[in-house]
């Protein structure tokens, strides 16, 4: 089950707790990873922990020129793009009231646009090998709303819709978009949280805890494997119960 | 008929599974020859594939007919 043998992968973000724990993961069913994120030094030393099939791809998302070689490169390093994981997210909190509007570009821009961006130059690998997976890391939060997340929560529910969109235009020719929502996950972003505010969230998880990147990374594997060809526009919650949809 | 002409018809016929004879001049792809949007996406993707040529999205969104990408690509080519 979930083989992927044979099959290239680029996951954005993979220096984090989530896309690091989604590359081990797809390279452990036996595809090849490109592991893409700024900070060179976490991925190289990932790309060494997974030894062979294993590609570090550095990329500032933020730049747009560099934005448009990490396809190319990816291609130029696994041989084809054949799994897509936008996992790469950046949060800058405010109250609307108070937020500035770059605060704002930055979020939706790092969580919306660019997911946008990397799926369209890898659909045309995907639609000629009529074979495909793009899988998008959203958030429960896009669902649910999130005070001093307005432009977070607004990209997450945007990358839902844009997933769906995506998802009825190529389903036709093998391909599949899908999402995967985490709930509150053990991560460098949910550790910035304080005491309170982690008493407050485990209240509402029934499942008792935060959950494990690795529980993420299951949910992707899963997306990407040829198994799941029959799931097409639709997002995996993986969030304790928090929030039942 | 040109080379050019040949070798878009084989590719329209191939992609399109559709007679060689309903490939004419003025044949649209959509209106006449049953693609849908993404076929003629898909076209516009193989022609550049098969003649080494970039063709830009505003290009690619002129090219309605057998005749318009010949014509698009004896010029670009």
């Amino acid at each position: 089950m979930f083989d992927l043998t044979g099959k290239a992968a680029l996951i954005t973000g993979a220096s984090g707790g989530i896309g690091g724990a989604i590359a081990r993961a797809l390279h452990a069913q036996g595809a090849t990873v490109g592991l893409s994120g700024t900070r060179v030094e976490p991925l190289q030393a990932l790309a060494d922990e997974l030894g062979e099939r294993a590609h570090v791809l550095p990329c500032n998302l933020g730049d747009a020129e560099a934005l448009a070689e990490l396809p190319k490169q990816a291609v130029a390093a696994m041989g084809s793009l054949d799994i897509l994981v936008n996992n790469a997210g950046i949060t800058r909190d405010n109250l609307m009231m108070r937020m500035k509007e770059d605060e704002w570009n930055d979020v939706l821009g790092v969580n919306l646009t660019v997911p946008m961006q990397l799926s369209k130059a890898a659909l045309r690998g995907m639609m000629k090998a009529r074979w495909g997976r793009i899988i998008n890391i959203t958030s429960v939060v896009g669902r649910t709303g999130n005070p001093g997340q307005g432009n977070y929560t607004a990209a997450k529910a945007g990358l839902v819709a844009l997933s769906k969109s995506l998802a009825q235009e190529v389903a036709s020719r093998g391909l599949t978009v899908n999402c995967v929502a985490p709930g509150f996950i053990q991560t460098a972003m949910t550790e910035k949280l304080n005491d309170d505010q982690k008493d407050r969230i485990l209240g509402v998880i029934p499942t008792g805890r935060m959950g494990s990147p690795e529980e993420i990374a299951s949910a992707v594997v899963y997306l990407a494997s040829e198994e799941a060809a029959y799931v097409n526009g639709a997002t995996l919650h993986v969030n304790g119960g928090m929030d039942m949809v | 008929m040109s080379d050019i002409a040949d070798r878009v018809k084989k590719i329209v016929v191939e992609h399109l599974g559709v007679e060689e004879d309903k490939v004419a001049e003025n044949a649209s792809f959509i209106d006449d020859l049953g693609a849908d949007s993404l076929d003629t996406v898909e076209l516009v993707m193989a022609f550049e594939e098969e003649f080494g040529i970039e063709i830009p999205d505003d290009a690619a969104e002129t090219i309605q007919t057998f005749g318009d990408a010949v014509k698009f690509i004896t010029e670009a080519s």
